[in-house]
């Protein structure tokens, strides 16, 4: 952790944004073709395993500029309540960005299916086939991407918060871009 | 809200229009969701209908497939003689043999029905490559499927539901179906006339569904293919085969595996330019070029319960490079049914060996 500035790297912000569309597509893209029969089913699965396990490498690559950089600091007059709320849903988000991939991969594992990401590219099991470990990681799966939806839907509802009543600058500490509107 | 001052003064300052925009993107994205989901739309067919459907027909199917309820796992080898190499890239059509866990079954809801109950019979195989790569198919001894859309395929199954009180299905509902769908009438004309068969040895499983084959100059062919049989069939009738006993089917496998491995060719058939790729009530002209790609042996049989076969899932899908899925509705309808009926059955593995699953149910 060097300096502390009051924004996230380049790379930072430009993951973070990167991410956020490809977690919320694999949100919708997940119930969307677990409820469904149509031909929509085949489309949607193939993308959702090759971009679940890109998220896995990016989130590797997230959380190593994480420790590098470090983030910038809360706004001082913060109340605590509302950093601890922050401190745990970023904690969460990279616990569960980190869990749902691996996850997936092993619940497929535990099915005994090839796991094909496109073409020839494929991944070998983590896990040997099992009834049990696969009933395991899939409610694990489903469940924790519920629970993913949820604090994203916090996490949403909290920049939304600072960049529209506190104004406080938090959001341009990801979107510097955002013009930040005269308290 | 907590009341530190901060807060109270952002409070102050707040327009109700702020929050109410905030409220109303958060309203979006999780109806958004909502919607994805299916949440909204109950009338959407979801894989988890379709297999409640196919697990209310009689019997109690609880840690057993949803369909196809009632089998028999074999395990064997895949001879691969090249021929098929010039079609597709596929390992497992490179010469060479290659190991198959497979089964044969009986299409019912039921997994305790007497094998005589079932007209429509199946082998699922999985011929596995070194490299990894898995090729499932999942075959019927049909000559084309009753209907070619999974709409038509769940009316079906509930019209063909058993009532409680008669134990048999509404023959109203029966006739409604069939008036509503004419294309059914191909499967039904061979349900009523084809001979019924003793062993599972004397027939041949077809793949029904179109998929399409790429060579190594990466063009694409329609095809469909066969398991044919090498023994001749003896006509027989479904009475003779209910007085061999409810486990008929399976015991003649084995005692025919004891006298040494049975076989198959598989046949691939090329479709021709205007021959229906999505639509598997329609049988192909007689006269398409037919590859055989190599000969299934199968060694030996092993009940479901402790076999190799009772944790896989036959889905179609699961294909090698070099074998694609057509646009088949039903096809595409077949994996995310197959998933759900896996999930479940998986879950209760556990439940049925302990005694916690319903009476009536085998295992
Ligand atoms: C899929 C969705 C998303 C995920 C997984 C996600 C994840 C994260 C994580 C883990 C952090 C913490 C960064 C750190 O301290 O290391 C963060 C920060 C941030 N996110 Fe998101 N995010 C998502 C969507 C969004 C959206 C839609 C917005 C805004 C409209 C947003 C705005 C922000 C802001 C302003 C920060 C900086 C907070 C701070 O200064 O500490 N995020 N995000
Ligand atoms: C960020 C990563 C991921 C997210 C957010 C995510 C999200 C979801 C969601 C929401 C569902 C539907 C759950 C349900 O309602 O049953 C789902 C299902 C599924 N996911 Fe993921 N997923 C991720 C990664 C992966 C990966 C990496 C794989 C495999 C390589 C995978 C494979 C699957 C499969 C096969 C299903 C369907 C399970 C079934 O048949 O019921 N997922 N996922
Ligand atoms: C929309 C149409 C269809 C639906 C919804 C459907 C549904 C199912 C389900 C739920 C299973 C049990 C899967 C498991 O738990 O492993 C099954 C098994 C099977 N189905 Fe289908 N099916 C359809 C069409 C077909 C067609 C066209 C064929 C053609 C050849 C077929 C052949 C088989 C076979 C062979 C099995 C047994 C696999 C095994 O032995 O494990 N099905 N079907």
């Amino acid at each position: 952790m060097n300096a502390r500035s009051d924004r996230f790297t380049p790379l930072q912000r430009g993951l973070h944004w990167l991410m956020a569309a490809m977690i919320l597509a694999m949100l919708f893209i997940g119930v969307g073709m677990v409820s469904t029969v149509s031909p929509r089913y085949w489309q949607l699965v193939s993308i959702h395993k090759p971009l679940g396990i890109s998220l896995l490498l990016l989130v590797l690559i997230r959380l190593w500029q994480r420790w590098r950089h470090g983030a910038p600091p809360l706004p001082e007059d913060l109340p605590w309540w509302q950093r601890a709320a922050a401190l745990a849903s970023h904690v969460a988000l990279y616990a569960l960005m980190l869990a749902m991939p691996l996850i997936g991969w092993a619940m497929l594992s535990a099915a005994g299916y090839p796991i094909v990401l496109y073409g020839p590219l494929r991944l070998p099991p983590v896990l040997p086939q099992d009834a049990g470990l696969y009933t395991l990681l899939h409610r694990a799966h489903a469940a924790l991407a519920y629970l993913l939806f949820l604090v994203i839907l916090l996490h949403l509802g909290a920049a939304l918060f600072h960049a529209l009543i506190r104004r406080d600058g938090v959001l341009q500490s990801m979107a510097p871009w955002i013009r930040r509107p005269a308290a | 809200m907590p009341r530190s001052p901060t807060t109270m003064a952002a409070i102050r300052r707040l327009q109700p229009g702020r929050l109410t925009v905030i409220g109303t993107v958060l309203a979006v994205v999780a109806g958004s969701f909502a919607y994805a989901g299916g949440w909204l739309s109950p009338d959407r067919i979801s894989p988890e209908r379709v297999v409640n459907a196919l697990s209310a027909r009689g019997g109690n199917p609880v840690g057993h497939r949803r369909n196809h309820s009632k089998g028999i796992c074999f395990t064997g080898q895949f001879e691969a003689n090249g021929a098929g190499a010039g079609l597709s890239t596929a390992s497992v059509l490179a010469a060479g043999r290659y190991p198959v866990t497979g089964r044969f079954a009986i299409a019912t809801g039921d997994p305790a029905a007497p094998d005589a109950s079932g007209r429509v019979r199946s082998m699922a195989i999985r011929i596995a490559a070194p490299n990894g790569q898995e090729w499932r198919s999942g075959m019927n001894n049909i000559p084309v499927f009753p209907v070619a859309t999974v709409e038509a395929f769940y009316e079906q199954v509930l019209a063909a539901r058993a009532l409680p009180a008669t134990g048999k299905p509404d023959p109203e509902a029966l006739r409604a179906f069939a008036a509503r769908h004419p294309e059914a009438a191909a499967f039904n004309q061979w349900a009523r006339t084809a001979p019924w068969t003793t062993s599972f040895a004397e027939e041949s499983y077809n793949s029904l569904n179109a998929f399409r084959f790429i060579d190594a100059a990466g063009l694409r062919r329609s095809v469909r293919w066969s398991m044919r049989a090498t023994l001749p069939q003896a006509a027989s009738s479904q009475e003779a085969l209910a007085r061999l006993g409810p486990d008929a089917l399976e015991q003649d496998l084995e005692t025919r595996l004891q006298a040494g491995p049975l076989r198959w060719h598989l046949v691939v058939t090329i479709a021709g330019p205007d021959d229906p790729t999505e639509d598997a009530t329609r049988a192909w002209p007689a006269d398409r070029e037919q590859v055989d790609v190599g000969t299934l042996i199968v060694e030996r049989a092993q009940d479901e319960a402790t076999g190799p076969c009772r944790d896989i899932n036959y889905d179609p899908l699961v294909l090698p490079t070099g074998i694609e899925p057509s646009a088949d509705p039903i096809l595409l309808a077949r994996s995310p049914a197959y998933a759900n009926s896996f999930t479940r059955r998986e879950a209760e593995q556990g439940r049925a060996a302990t005694g916690m699953a319903k009476p009536g149910d085998r295992s």
